[in-house]
């Protein structure tokens, strides 16, 4: 944090805030996801906008660049009141934002991306021209000819950034922006994000439940909770305490729940509870061999993976993301067959991409997006409970729904799942119960593998908690677990085993007592 | 593990917004639905009626033709359930394929294809007893089946969409039964049994046909009998069975289904060849049944029993049961129009009652199904 930024932060704006939120209000049926926020944006500032998932600083962010529009209250853009109805219109008063989830044209070009929404004629000359005095204004290195696909996930977030930074808006929000960067990538982003504010002038909120990077990168702080501001400061001089305890509204320990706040521990000595060295000798529960994955447009998605996973242990795998993981998973859940390499599950070879045999061999998984491969939506909560094997409550291939209603009762009675009863379909459940179910499910079947991928995403503080909880119980049960995720303090916080994926293979590994972040920031970053 | 507690805790204004659509879901939507049945059905029929008006007609008249021909006068309920049986078979098989998430149009080659194979096993079989009967209904399956099959085998193997290649394919069905009832050596009847009329089939034999019943002065085939044993046979299996939670699945979320055991090509193709198998034997108890012609195949012989199967289904909403009554429903529109001629009102305008009325039939759903989607998606991202 510069002096000049502590100084602005510090004293009171003379002209009036770029943007401001007025007693905003938003409903969704009875859910109140905005109670009455007051929130100001102010030029040469970048204001952290805190929360955990589902404090509705997301909703709020989508009413001023006019996704939605506030129930009640209003916005005000450089003092007036506004009325922002659709993205366009929220353009035209100099509001852009960079989403979490990228939308770029992938088989484009940076600058055709960049051109993407242009009407009238093309000249491709002068946008090469301006994508290549953006980059270098804001250091945003970047070859306008590149094509999408070729990119890292770093690099694309700077085509989002450039083709928000082109039409020179006044306000830049950026929801989530770590979420897919690497920790060099992510310094990076912020380093440039400061160039923005303080070269430009522009008012820029960085939406992130994220403690740390929010403390580090930002000059004041608005705290969400429950849809309500709940506290707002001057960053410097606040402690990660008492922003971790506004944001949850309970006392946190931070040393115990700081993989939920994004706060880096390295200190690798025993705040998670590390456990002695895992034996590592006889056979592995799983092991990959070679493992090698193309893709429909020839794309290679794993590279000769090799990985081990002993019972008992928990194996993190790190990474960008984008480099492989979601093939790995996919693999894990038979959706994907190998070119080349093997699966085996406790010395026997499993086939791959054939329906129901991971499962069957005991791998366990909690899939990446529970959505698309965990769950099915319009079934009851029983029914998920019992996709894998309905024949456990049929006779003679008939279905005893009474017997399976009951068995799944005792399921959502143990693992704490809040829902309507077996009977409730899936779709009506909150992203965290709805992860339990999976959960349930999956232990249920004695696993002698579970596989997680990204299994906290979107998940709130306290779910967090519960998973991390449940990874580990498992793997004190004899379960080895594969944890693939991109969050590097989840690994950090649960991992015995660390490796690193990139380019779809496993570059480096190392024992999380050994842990030595730099160098595994830099096998995340492609150095072998 | 005491901070679980205290998220649980944070929830219940969320769980409540669920709870409160699920209870919406239980308890108010019978009489929503009903009311929304009637009312678009009561549109329809004004609409209809003034059609009718508006060309000369006498609305009332019209109306009491429908009835009468369908279900009033003496002997029609035996012709309705008759013409409702393909229907219902239609319609069965179409629900097998909607629950695997396939889409299959076209219904009416499948049926063409059925008859023309069970005709063709038939006439050369020609008896004696029930034996060539059977054989000549289950190569009406296998007709059906196979054109089905070819669409399903296609989709997953080659990834051409189900919805194009079973219509095309149904439009080849039509042409290929045209083509066959030129040439003596496939269809076409002897010269001696076609009566200066071209392009007919041999009639079937009395030991190919159908037996026929009469219960309380109504006379129909024994087929009526096979269609709803086999109605609550599918509902049971789709329903009640292993194979139907699978298929279910498979229809709801593939990828789930993959990882869960269920083979994609396995049960789709399956589902398809059932589907087809099904619109086969519909086209196969028309042939042999004696309420379509003359137990002999004509040029347009499936008269939109495939189609009118397939609106059965969607109108039904995938629930086997209701199938009954509105394959029977279905079956009225047919039968009723045949009184209609008599109140000199043009054939075109019975045509236009009839599509009125599939229309206010399959609005509901439609509303329903938007109103569904609504509130799950306000349900879900409440907790985004």
């Amino acid at each position: 944090m510069t002096p000049a930024a502590d100084h602005r932060a510090g004293g009171l704006p003379d002209s009036p805030p770029a943007a401001e939120f007025v007693e905003v209000s938003k409903r969704f049926g009875r859910v109140v996801a905005c109670d009455h926020v007051n929130l100001a944006l102010h030029r040469g500032r970048i204001h952290g906008v805190l929360g955990e998932n589902g404090a509705g600083k997301s909703t709020l962010m989508k009413m001023l660049i006019g996704l939605t529009l506030p129930d009640d209250g209003h916005i005000r853009i450089h003092g007036e009141p506004v009325k922002i109805v659709d993205p366009i219109e929220a353009a035209r008063m100099g509001i852009a934002m960079v989403h979490q989830h990228f939308s770029l044209v992938e088989p484009l070009t940076v600058w055709e991306n960049v051109a993407l929404g242009d009407t009238g004629r093309l000249d491709p000359a002068r946008i090469r021209r301006r994508v290549g005095e953006i980059s270098e204004q804001y250091g945003l290195e970047i070859d306008p000819d590149d094509r999408i696909f070729d990119l890292t996930a770093g690099m694309r977030q700077r085509v989002e950034i450039i083709k928000c930074l082109r039409r020179d808006p006044e306000i830049l929000v950026f929801d989530e922006p770590t979420s897919v960067l690497s920790p060099a990538e992510s310094e990076f982003l912020f380093a440039a994000l400061r160039r923005v504010v303080e070269d430009q002038g522009k008012a820029v909120a960085l939406v992130s439940h994220k403690l740390a990077e929010v403390i580090s990168a930002s000059d004041e702080i608005t705290i969400m909770r429950d849809g309500k501001v709940v506290d707002y400061r001057p960053t410097a001089g606040s402690d990660p305490a008492t922003l971790a305890r506004a944001m949850v509204g309970r006392d946190v320990v931070l040393r115990r729940e700081h993989a939920a706040f994004g706060v880096i521990d390295d200190s690798g000595d025993g705040a998670a509870p590390v456990k002695q060295p895992v034996a590592q000798q006889g056979q592995p529960v799983l092991r990959i061999t070679g493992a090698s994955v193309t893709g429909r447009d020839g794309r290679v998605l794993l590279d000769g993976l090799d990985l081990e996973v002993h019972a008992g242990e928990i194996v993190g795998v790190a990474g960008v993301e984008g480099n492989g993981q979601r093939t790995l998973g996919d693999v894990l859940s038979s959706l994907c067959p190998l070119a080349a390499g093997r699966v085996e599950v406790g010395g026997q070879q499993v086939a791959t991409g054939q329906a129901g045999a991971m499962a069957g061999a005991g791998i366990a998984i909690i899939p990446e997006d529970r959505h698309d491969s965990g769950c099915v939506l319009d079934f009851t909560v029983a029914e998920n409970i019992f996709i894998a094997d309905p024949q456990r409550v049929a006779r003679r291939g008939l279905m005893n729904r009474a017997q399976m209603n009951g068995m799944a009762s005792e399921l959502i009675e143990k693992f704490d799942i809040v829902c309507n009863g077996a009977r409730a379909p899936m779709w009506s459940l909150s992203g965290g119960n709805q992860q339990r179910v999976v959960l349930a499910r999956e232990l249920s079947h004695q696993p002698r593998v579970l596989v997680a991928a990204q299994p906290t995403r979107g998940l709130d503080v306290g779910a967090i908690e519960y998973m991390s909880s449940q990874l580990r119980a498992a793997a004190d049960n004899g379960v080895g677990v594969l944890l693939i995720s991109t969050e590097l303090e989840e690994i950090l916080d649960l991992a015995d085993r660390i490796i690193v994926i990139s380019n779809g293979r496993i570059v480096g590994g190392m024992r999380r007592d050994e842990v030595d972040i730099a160098e595994l920031g830099l096998m995340m970053g492609g150095a072998q | 593990m005491s901070d679980v507690g205290e998220h649980i805790v944070t929830e219940p204004e969320e769980d409540e917004v669920a709870s409160a659509a699920l209870q919406r879901s239980r308890f108010g939507i019978t009489g929503e639905v009903i009311a929304l049945y009637a009312i678009c059905v009561f549109v329809a029929l004004a609409i209809a009626a003034i059609c009718v008006a508006a060309t000369g007609g006498s609305w009332v008249n019209v109306y009491t033709a429908i009835l009468d021909g369908s279900i009033r006068k003496p002997g029609r309920w035996g012709l309705t359930l008759g013409v409702s049986a393909p229907i219902l078979l239609v319609a069965l098989g179409t629900v097998v394929n909607g629950r695997a998430g396939l889409v299959n149009i076209g219904q009416e080659g499948q049926l063409v294809m059925g008859s023309c194979f069970a005709s063709y096993v038939a006439v050369r079989l020609g008896g004696p007893g029930p034996m060539a009967l059977i054989i000549a209904m289950l190569c009406g399956i296998v007709g059906g089946a196979i054109w089905a099959g070819i669409a399903g085998a296609l989709r997953y193997y080659r990834n051409v969409p189900e919805v194009l290649s079973t219509l095309l394919m149904g439009t080849v069905a039509q042409n290929l039964m045209g083509w066959g009832l030129r040439k003596p050596w496939l269809l076409l009847a002897p010269a001696a049994g076609r009566a200066n009329r071209n392009q007919v089939s041999e009639p079937l034999n009395s030991h190919t046909r159908i037996p026929r019943v009469t219960w309380f002065g109504n006379e129909f085939p024994i087929s009526v009998l096979v269609a709803l044993v086999l109605c609550i046979g599918v509902w049971v299996v789709l329903d009640r069975s292993v194979i139907g939670f699978r298929l279910r699945m498979l229809g709801r979320n593939p990828k789930t289904a993959q990882r869960s055991g269920v083979a994609e090509r396995r049960y789709g193709i399956g589902a398809m060849l059932v589907s087809g198998a099904f619109a086969g034997l519909a086209g196969g108890i028309m042939l042999a049944g004696g309420d379509f012609g003359n137990y002999q195949l004509v040029a347009n012989f499936g008269a939109g029993i495939g189609f009118a199967g397939l609106l059965a289904a969607l109108v039904a909403r995938q629930r086997v049961i209701v199938l009954l009554f509105v394959a029977f429903l279905f079956g009225c529109m047919r039968t009723g129009t045949g009184f209609l001629t008599a109140t000199g009102v043009s054939g075109r305008v019975s045509d236009v009652v009839q599509g009125l009325l599939v229309l206010s039939l399959l609005l509901p759903p439609a509303i329903l199904y938007v109103r569904e989607r609504r509130r799950a998606l306000s349900a879900t991202s409440t907790r985004v």
